[in-house]
């Protein structure tokens, strides 16, 4: 076995548990595996893309978008984002299915040759309760992969309109500096497809850097 | 799926896994953050859920490289290369298997071309080779996936930079918390130790878990060699206290 060493194997109390498989970059070619459409090839019959609303969806439609710039300033045009979050009662629905009206998990990538800029389609989450029963402000999970990314970035895209909660956010909190804070909310910025849209700019690197979570 | 609101994962290693700012792969020079990573003392569903895709109708050649790029086409044919299987098990930290785990792998064709847009380099695509393929572990954690070997490819990071032959791995596992993307080499490559990419880890342990295996055993005589690659997701535990205070 490539890791799994035999109990009798185990010498010390510090290998009595197994490590994670090591991250690696997701590199280049993401797309092919994760987003095929971008690497232009043929899709299958199920995709997990970034549309996570249908019209039938509960809640209010909106568009969430964004770019991610490197520490020159430069727009990560390779970048790879996995969304997450909360239905519009604030539940989380594990059971993904291109079937439901909504799906809490989404994925997204600026087409190669664009201007860099990801989008998803989906609805305003409602608000959830952290783990000693806080209401949290309503979020989104959005994982960063891409090349040059080692192991995978994990920040929140939160609301400006949603002041109020925002400022209670147990999680939002827990960023020491307050100017930092504002690195996660995202901006009103008109509509897209008749819907609202928030816009979200990741900064991976130096001024303006955007905040990445250890969980 | 219930949801159990008192779940906690084994805190990640950081010095196991690579560094975000490692410079001899240049990339990841502008591409890592500078501030420190704010860590979440309490976890909330957000991280400790995540999506299941038991329900998702994967197709039945989703995890076959060899037939699921222009199979039923009349240009139907077989991919160039080293025919293998790739298998192994997902479990977590405590060896408990992670079972109907979606499994995603992604790769070059045998002479290190990948079907991509941004791809120029001047190895040929094969007509009948994608490079893509999905799969749910079973009840055991079990995944496989059947394809061609792929080859090594230059990069442009040094000047004579060669990836070792690869297969890119992305893991979900029962969380948002233990979701991850790796890259699978193979026993015996010398590429490996020249790759600022798999340098990028510090521990030698580290490539070595990273490294499949020839299973002979397992091989299909006249047919397939097998390489095993085992992928361990982050421990759960449920804490015996949801709060000391």
């Amino acid at each position: 076995m490539s890791q799994l060493k035999p109990l009798s194997a185990i010498a010390r109390a510090g290998d009595l548990m197994f490590r994670e498989t090591p991250s690696q970059t997701a590199g280049p070619y993401v797309h092919i595996g994760l987003a095929l459409s971008v690497a232009g090839l043929p899709q299958r019959d199920m995709e997990i893309w970034n549309q996570l609303a249908t019209e039938e969806a509960e809640g209010e439609r909106i568009a969430l978008v964004g770019t991610v710039i490197d520490g020159n300033g430069d727009v990560v045009r390779d970048i790879f984002v996995e969304a997450w979050q909360a239905n519009a009662r604030g539940e989380y629905c594990d059971e993904y299915s291109p079937t439901n009206a909504f799906n809490g998990f989404g994925r997204a990538a600026p087409d190669v040759l664009s201007d860099g800029e990801w989008s998803f389609d989906t609805i305003k989450p409602g608000c959830v309760k952290d783990s000693r029963g806080q209401w949290m402000a309503p979020h989104v999970a959005l994982s960063l992969f891409a090349r040059g990314i080692n192991l995978a970035l994990h920040t929140r895209l939160y609301f400006e309109d949603e002041a109020q909660a925002n400022a209670s956010c147990p999680v939002l909190n827990a960023v020491e500096s307050p100017q930092r804070r504002q690195t996660m909310i995202a901006r009103r910025d008109g509509e897209r497809h008749g819907v609202p849209c928030y816009r979200l700019d990741i900064r991976l690197q130096g001024e303006g850097e955007t905040v990445f979570f250890d969980f | 799926m219930s949801f159990d609101p008192s779940r906690r994962f084994v805190e990640r290693n950081r010095r196991w896994h690579p560094p975000a700012f490692a410079p001899d792969y240049k990339t990841s020079v502008a591409r890592s953050p500078r501030q420190s990573l704010v860590s979440l003392q309490h976890p909330t569903a957000t991280e400790l859920r995540g999506p299941t895709f038991s329900r998702a109708d994967l197709g039945p050649h989703d995890n076959d490289l060899l037939l699921n790029y222009r199979e039923g086409t009349p240009q139907d044919g077989l991919p160039i290369g080293e025919r293998i299987i790739i298998f192994g098990r997902v479990v977590d930290q405590f060896a408990k298997p992670v079972p109907h785990t979606l499994v995603e792998m992604w790769q070059a064709n045998a002479g290190g071309r990948y079907r991509h847009k941004k791809d120029q380099y001047l190895a040929p695509l094969d007509p009948n080779f994608g490079g893509v393929g999905r799969t749910l572990t079973d009840e055991q954690g079990w995944y496989r996936f059947r394809t061609i070997r792929p080859g090594p490819y230059p990069w442009p990071n040094g000047v004579n930079h060669w990836r070792p032959a690869h297969i890119h791995v992305s893991i979900m596992g029962p969380s948002l918390s233990t979701r991850l993307i790796t890259q699978l080499y193979f026993e015996g490559d010398p590429l490996i130790p020249r790759c600022p990419i798999v340098q990028t880890l510090n521990d030698r342990e580290a490539v070595e878990s990273l490294t499949a295996r020839l299973d002979l055993e397992r091989s299909r005589p006249m047919d397939a060699l097998a390489y095993r690659f085992d992928i361990v997701t982050r421990g759960e535990f449920q804490t015996f206290f949801e709060s000391q205070g």
